[in-house]
């Protein structure tokens, strides 16, 4: 869009044509303009409802949305850049017959300069500007905001659910019930998730991408991101970061159900895990694996050797 | 092109014309075979890396760690730490040091002028520049093939032609050997055999210290493929901890390669710079250096300052695993972020190391083939340094959804989108170059156009990425993958083969077909992107990097991708076969100037002297004066008396060789 534009009072100091010159930036304008107005509509209305993540949560739609407004605003941009040097190429070829001297002499146009810096600069700082936006008033746009969340929902009943990496599965943990674990992510609609993502051994990143949800599970951090459920629906789960062998079939599938649904999968599952949920390290931010498995997540027996990373430094079991 | 006895003497130069074979003066010749060479470089190496393994082996096979994983990084760590100083010292790199550590005056770099120079330690520029070319071509292709191995892994979600270990392997030593090579793609060969012709100057600063980079990058080379045999690492190119901590013994070659490769980049940034700033010719001011040095000196900037970070970091990761340190192991008082921190602020400005070189070429390969002046020349050069700048002040953009610093997302944001602006000014100086030009289509001339096109779409695509929100659903996935290579390949690598096939006859002194220079680029161009493009669909339909298993629906864009790969590889075969053919087989001599170029290093003779110009030229003007019938003369190449006349005074024009025969006329 700036690319041309501001180019119409670009250099013509060359030698003057006997024959009119077209007017080749009007062209070029014109042909920009008519194309603009085609694209951009055509993928704001027609593609964009389309585009991954979806709308099944808040931070879904407004990462869409965030797409879609940065797509319409570099159709402009690749249109004028393609259509002023595809115009170029076609207009000014050269003739066949090498001619080692010509073209217009224009070293450099103070005018198309400054505008160009102007328009570039004024462009970028509104899309850092819109960006700040939506981070915020999504807070964090579900992204993993560490473990002090500088922007948290306003929302009084907040879910949290811990997401666990570990080569090469994530699990859950649910401490409002008790702290049960399960390989299943079930989460009820219309409700502010808050995922705190942890690792107990490699980086992993926990992708949910139908929720919009990608926070990194780094060992000994609680990284926090946050989403509200809109509807209902399957998620799909991967892991975005290289974490070994495996990394490739680190998925799972999850599912976003109603309230009473949610309600009646955590008691029904907090019973069933009951047992398994007491040889369970208690529930806590982070988890330190024992000394030897450092980096290994190894569980050792009759030892609990869990404590919250907050107590930097707490004691390791004897190994 | 000797300069004569008589002012030879006058100025005490030394004899352009090297000796043919002989060890050094005084000394009866010798055969070239008993000198240091390639060859003895390799039995240093292998040497070296025996003894280092069998020192690792006694010294630490005795520990717990050692033998109950199997794994002896120490042994690894000393046989690549004594491999490559072995391969350093075979070749001769260390000998003019040595001696002088011990007091002796060095014996003379053997010079010769015979085909075996292109295998030995040289002080000549273009030779160096030469065995880069071939370097990084090597590198290129071997990393190529492995790209091969995963688009057929990639042909099918779930039926596998790799087990996932082979396959992260190869995903890794691609990733990073392409990484190591886009770091002196244009640096080393173009950098190294241009600058001293570009800017009027008989040498490099640093003739060693230039050859060493070289030598080393090579080293690094070997170093990296050492990790196959290992059983290759698990971390990809970024090589994250605790990963890296949980990693067998290829991950010491992972760490000690871009180590290597890290003294090469920090070698080369180091010559080049100096050279630039201290070895322009009378007259060569700041405002008529071509666009191509400003870019390199950029870069050089990236080189010696980002550079270290990586090295230290090397250093870390593998005293972690050797010296059972914990800078990266969180549980024991390291961190995992330390890492990613580190790696970063090297791996951003790095970005930029492969990008500022290929604008360089684009906007020299630009006026030649629009007849035109380089439109806004000062604002490209601002650019290049802005960029260069601000490239230190973005790295945690690649960490925006790992938890660490959340606060500063805004800021990140930000820097991202401002290193925009003046990497955008390589489009104002593209399209205001093409403004009413006379286009000449020739191949350097279609590589350039097809950087805009390519990165264009890797800029763009950037800018989504440096949106938080965006980089919520993009950030790990093929989209990012896509971006990149959008820039480094369409951008980067587009420009190197441009340049190339712009150089070439310069370097060679041979014509390479024309015709085979189309087809190899419509197939690369085409089918680049066909086999990127795709990818940023899968990106966005979910698919994550590094995966050898997709979801089902992603299947047609993955074949579509893979196909086009195998198309796009095939067409640097028509690449090698014109090179073998137009230079080996059946070379035809290349005029002095073939593009009427007005460029200073295209008006030396063809090929260029040992000594690259008789006389120092005496530079009266930029060469873009592609618009005049009458334009003045770039550059005076005659007699430095009568040169000294016409000079202009006082304009700053850089210093030359301390032992240059012309004085500046001021």
């Amino acid at each position: 869009m700036s690319d041309v534009a501001e180019q119409t009072d670009a250099p013509a100091d060359g030698p003057r044509h006997a024959h009119r010159e077209p007017r080749h930036f009007v062209r070029m304008v014109v042909i920009w303009l008519v194309a603009c107005a085609i694209a951009m509509p055509l993928f704001y209305f027609l593609v964009g409802p389309h585009v991954p993540p979806g709308v099944m949560t808040s931070t879904a739609e407004e990462n869409q949305f965030d797409f879609n407004i940065l797509m319409v605003l570099a159709i402009p941009v690749l249109f004028g850049v393609w259509i002023y040097i595809g115009y170029s190429l076609i207009t000014w070829r050269g003739s066949k017959a090498a001619d080692p001297v010509g073209g217009e002499l224009a070293r450099g146009h103070m005018g198309v300069q400054t505008g160009w810096i102007g328009i570039t600069t004024v462009f970028v700082l509104g899309l850092a500007i819109f960006g700040t936006y939506a981070l915020i008033t999504t807070n964090g746009a579900g992204g993993g905001e560490g473990p002090n969340p500088v922007w948290t929902p306003t929302s009084a009943h907040v879910l949290p659910v811990q997401v666990i990496g570990q080569q090469w599965k994530f699990t859950y943990r649910y401490p409002t019930f008790g702290g049960f674990e399960s390989s299943d992510l079930v989460l009820p609609v219309d409700t502010t998730i808050a995922f705190h993502v942890t690792s107990l051994d490699v980086i992993h990143s926990f992708w949910a991408y139908q929720l919009s949800i990608k926070a990194d599970a780094n060992p000994q951090v609680d990284n926090v991101a946050f989403t509200t459920t809109n509807h209902t629906g399957s998620v799909t789960v991967r892991c975005s970061e290289l974490c070994g062998l495996w990394h490739g079939a680190m998925f799972d599938y999850g599912r976003v159900v109603s309230k009473n649904q949610f309600e009646a999968w955590a008691t029904a599952t907090r019973i069933a895990t009951a047992a398994n949920t007491k040889l369970l390290p208690p529930f806590a931010l982070t988890y330190t694996p024992d000394a030897n498995g450092a980096a290994g997540g190894y569980y050792p027996d009759n030892v609990d050797p869990y404590s919250p990373s907050e107590v930097y430094g707490a004691k390791q079991p004897a190994s | 092109m000797t300069i004569s006895a008589e002012r030879e003497r006058e100025v005490a130069y030394p004899d352009p014309t090297p000796p043919s074979v002989g060890w050094f003066q005084g000394l009866p010749a010798r055969p070239g075979w008993l000198s240091q060479h390639l060859g003895t470089a390799i039995i240093g190496a292998v040497l070296g890396y025996l003894l280092g393994h069998w020192l690792g082996n006694v010294v630490a096979s005795g520990y717990t760690n050692v033998a109950n994983s199997g794994v002896n990084a120490i042994a690894n760590t000393g046989g690549i730490a004594l491999g490559a100083l072995g391969w350093l010292a075979g070749i001769g790199a260390i000998n003019y040091p040595l001696a002088k550590i011990i007091g002796k005056e060095p014996a003379p770099e053997f010079e010769t002028t015979s085909w075996s120079r292109y295998f030995r330690y040289t002080a000549d520029h273009k030779v160096v520049g030469m065995q880069y070319v071939i370097g990084v071509l090597t590198f290129l292709f071997t990393a190529g093939l492995l790209a091969m191995a995963i688009r057929t892994e990639l042909l099918s979600p779930s039926s596998h032609v790799f087990g996932p270990g082979t396959y992260i392997s190869i995903v890794s030593e691609h990733g990073t050997m392409m990484m190591m090579m886009a770091t002196s793609v244009v640096v080393g060969p173009l950098g190294n055999w241009l600058i001293p012709l570009m800017i009027g100057a008989r040498r490099t600063a640093f003739p060693r210290v230039e050859a060493f980079s070289f030598w080393i990058f090579s080293a690094g080379y070997l170093t990296i493929l050492t990790a196959l045999p290992y059983g290759g690492f698990p971390t990809g190119w970024t090589g994250y901890a605790p990963l890296q901590t949980q990693a067998g013994g290829g991950m010491i070659s992972y760490l000690a390669g871009f180590a290597l490769i890290g003294l090469g980049m920090m070698a080369a940034g180091f010559n080049l710079g100096v050279t630039i700033i201290n070895y322009r010719a009378p007259g060569m001011t700041w405002s008529r250096v071509p666009i191509f040095v400003w870019a390199i000196l950029s870069t050089c900037a990236l080189l010696t300052l980002a550079t270290p970070t990586l090295v230290a970091a090397g250093l870390f990761g593998i005293l972690d695993h050797t010296a059972q340190t914990a800078f990266f192991v969180t549980e024991h008082g390291g961190s995992s972020y330390l890492w990613q921190n580190l790696f970063w602020f090297f791996g951003h400005p790095e970005v930029y190391i492969m990008a500022l070189p290929g604008f360089g070429i684009v906007a020299e390969i630009l006026p030649v083939f629009t007849r035109k002046p380089l439109f806004a020349y000062k604002v490209a050069a601002a650019g290049m340094l802005g960029v260069a700048l601000l490239s230190f002040f973005v790295w945690q953009h690649h960490l925006f959804q790992s938890g660490i610093n959340p606060d500063m997302r805004p800021l990140f944001m930000l820097t991202t989108e401002l290193i925009s602006i003046p990497t955008g000014f390589i489009f104002l100086v593209g399209m205001g170059t093409l403004y009413k030009a006379k286009i000449r289509f020739e191949v350097p001339m279609l590589f350039a156009l097809a950087v805009f096109f390519n990165f264009l779409i890797g800029g763009v695509t950037g800018v989504f990425l440096s949106d938080v929100p965006v980089n919520v659903t993009v950030h790990g996935s093929f989209f990012v993958l896509s971006h990149f290579h959008y820039t480094i390949m369409g951008g980067l690598i587009f420009a190197f083969f441009g340049g190339l096939y712009f150089w070439l006859p310069k370097m060679t002194g041979k014509t390479m077909n024309k015709k085979l220079g189309q087809i190899h680029f419509w197939f690369m161009f085409i089918f680049f992107n066909f086999t990127f493009f795709p990818m940023f669909l899968i990106g966005l339909l979910g698919q994550p990097r590094r995966v050898f298993e997709y979801a089902q629906n992603l299947q047609t864009l993955n074949d579509i991708s893979s196909i086009s790969a195998f198309i796009l590889g095939a067409s640097f075969l028509v690449f090698i076969a014109n090179f073998v053919w137009s230079i080996f087989i059946k070379p035809t001599p290349s005029p002095a100037n073939p593009w009427d170029s007005l460029g200073l290093e295209w008006q030396t003779a063809n090929p260029v002297p040992y000594y690259n110009f008789e006389r120092i030229p005496v530079v009266l003007n930029d060469p873009y004066h592609y618009s005049e019938h009458d334009a003045a003369a770039v550059a005076d190449m005659g007699d430095p008396v009568l040169v000294g006349a016409v000079a202009p005074t006082g304009d700053g024009g850089g210093d030359t060789t301390g032992d240059d025969p012309v004085t500046p006329a001021e």
